[in-house]
C-alpha cells in the first residue's frame, strides 16, 4: 500500500484516497504531428522495474493533481511535487540519485 | 413552500460512541483565491468567524463556521434558514473577485459522533491518522468513509462532525452504527 504526501494540502494520503493518473511528463502530439509521434503519444509507455514517474489525483481529498517519483520494485517514494511542471524538479532528481545512483528514465537522469 | 427535512430525520444510535444525524445545516461551497482580502472579508462576515482557517482546519461555532476544503475552496456553514440571504450577500461582496459560491445545503447530510471511542469509530472507516498526536480539535480532513467521500472535523470536546453527500446518508449511518457496535472497542486510540 502506498502513502503519498499530497503537495497541495500536505496530508499523507493513503493510496485508497487517490486516483491513479498514469505516466507523468508525457508530451502531447496532436494535429501536424507524424503518425509515429501520435502513436507513441497515445500508446507507448514506460514500464520500468525501478524508478518511475507518475501522476496521481487526491480524489477523495483536496481534489488536486500532482506528480510522484517512486520505485516500482520496492515501493520507495522519492518524493511528490507540483503538477505545474513538465519535468521533475532538481530536489526530486537529487533524492533519486541518492538512493539509486546512475538512474535514468526517458530523457531524465 | 415545501417542508424541508434532513436526510434521515435525526436518527441516532448508542454504542461505544453516540451517532446522531444532525438537523438541517446551511452550507455554501466557495471557490476562489483564498488570499484575496475581499474574499476573506466576505467569508468572515457571512460566518461570524474572525479569520479564515489555516489549511486542513475548521473554525466552527455551533451552526456557523468555515472549513478549509482545498487550496482554492472553502465550505461555509450557516444556519439553514439564513443560507439564502447569506449567499446573496456573499455573491454581491464577491462580484469583482474571481470566485463562485453555491448553496449545497440540500445536497448534504451531517452526522455527529460523540463519546470516548469517537476516534476509534472514525479510524475504523477512514484511512486517516486519528491518534491524539496527529488529530486535534480544529483539525479538518476530507477523505472517505469506507466507500464514499466524506469530510470531518474535531470539535473542542473531541467529538466529530461529519459531512457527506445526502444520497449516501443511509449508507454512512449504517457504517457508523457498525463501527460503533457495543463491545467493538479496540482500545488503541
Ligand atoms: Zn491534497
Amino acid at each position: 500500500m502506498l502513502i503519498l504526501r499530497c503537495p497541495y494540502c500536505g496530508n499523507d494520503v493513503d493510496e485508497t484516497d487517490l486516483a491513479p493518473g498514469g505516466e507523468a511528463h508525457i508530451r502531447r502530439h496532436g494535429p501536424g504531428s507524424t503518425d509515429a509521434e501520435l502513436t507513441d503519444y497515445l500508446f507507448q509507455r514506460e514500464n520500468p522495474r525501478g524508478v518511475h514517474f507518475e501522476r496521481w489525483r487526491h480524489a477523495a481529498g483536496c481534489g488536486k493533481w500532482f506528480h510522484a517519483a517512486r520505485a516500482t520494485d520496492t515501493l520507495q517514494v522519492f518524493g511528490t511535487y507540483s503538477a505545474q511542471t513538465t519535468e521533475p524538479p532538481q530536489e526530486i532528481r537529487d533524492a533519486i540519485t541518492k538512493a539509486r545512483p546512475g538512474w535514468s528514465w526517458r530523457e531524465f537522469s | 413552500m415545501s417542508d424541508a427535512v434532513s436526510a434521515l430525520g435525526g436518527v441516532s444510535f448508542d454504542g461505544i460512541a453516540r451517532i446522531e444525524e444532525c438537523g438541517l445545516q446551511g452550507m455554501i461551497t466557495l471557490r476562489g483565491d483564498l488570499s484575496d482580502q475581499a474574499l476573506a472579508a466576505a467569508v468572515t462576515r457571512a460566518t461570524g468567524q474572525k479569520k479564515l482557517p489555516e489549511a486542513n482546519r475548521a473554525r466552527v461555532a455551533g451552526e456557523s463556521g468555515v472549513c478549509w476544503m482545498s487550496p482554492d475552496e472553502l465550505l461555509l456553514l450557516v444556519p439553514y434558514e439564513e443560507v439564502g440571504g447569506r449567499l446573496e450577500a456573499l455573491v454581491a461582496a464577491l462580484k469583482d473577485s474571481h470566485a463562485l459560491a453555491v448553496n449545497v445545503s440540500d445536497a448534504r447530510a451531517v452526522f455527529r459522533v460523540t463519546g470516548d471511542a469517537a476516534r476509534e469509530v472514525l479510524a475504523k472507516l477512514a484511512p486517516v491518522d486519528l491518534s491524539r498526536d496527529a488529530f486535534q480539535p480544529g483539525r479538518f480532513r476530507r477523505t472517505r468513509l469506507a466507500q464514499v467521500p466524506a469530510a470531518f472535523w474535531m470539535e473542542e470536546d473531541e467529538s466529530f462532525r461529519i459531512v457527506c453527500f445526502r444520497s449516501v446518508a443511509d449508507y454512512v449511518f449504517k457504517l457508523l452504527k457498525v463501527a460503533a457496535q457495543p463491545g467493538s472497542k479496540v482500545g488503541v486510540l
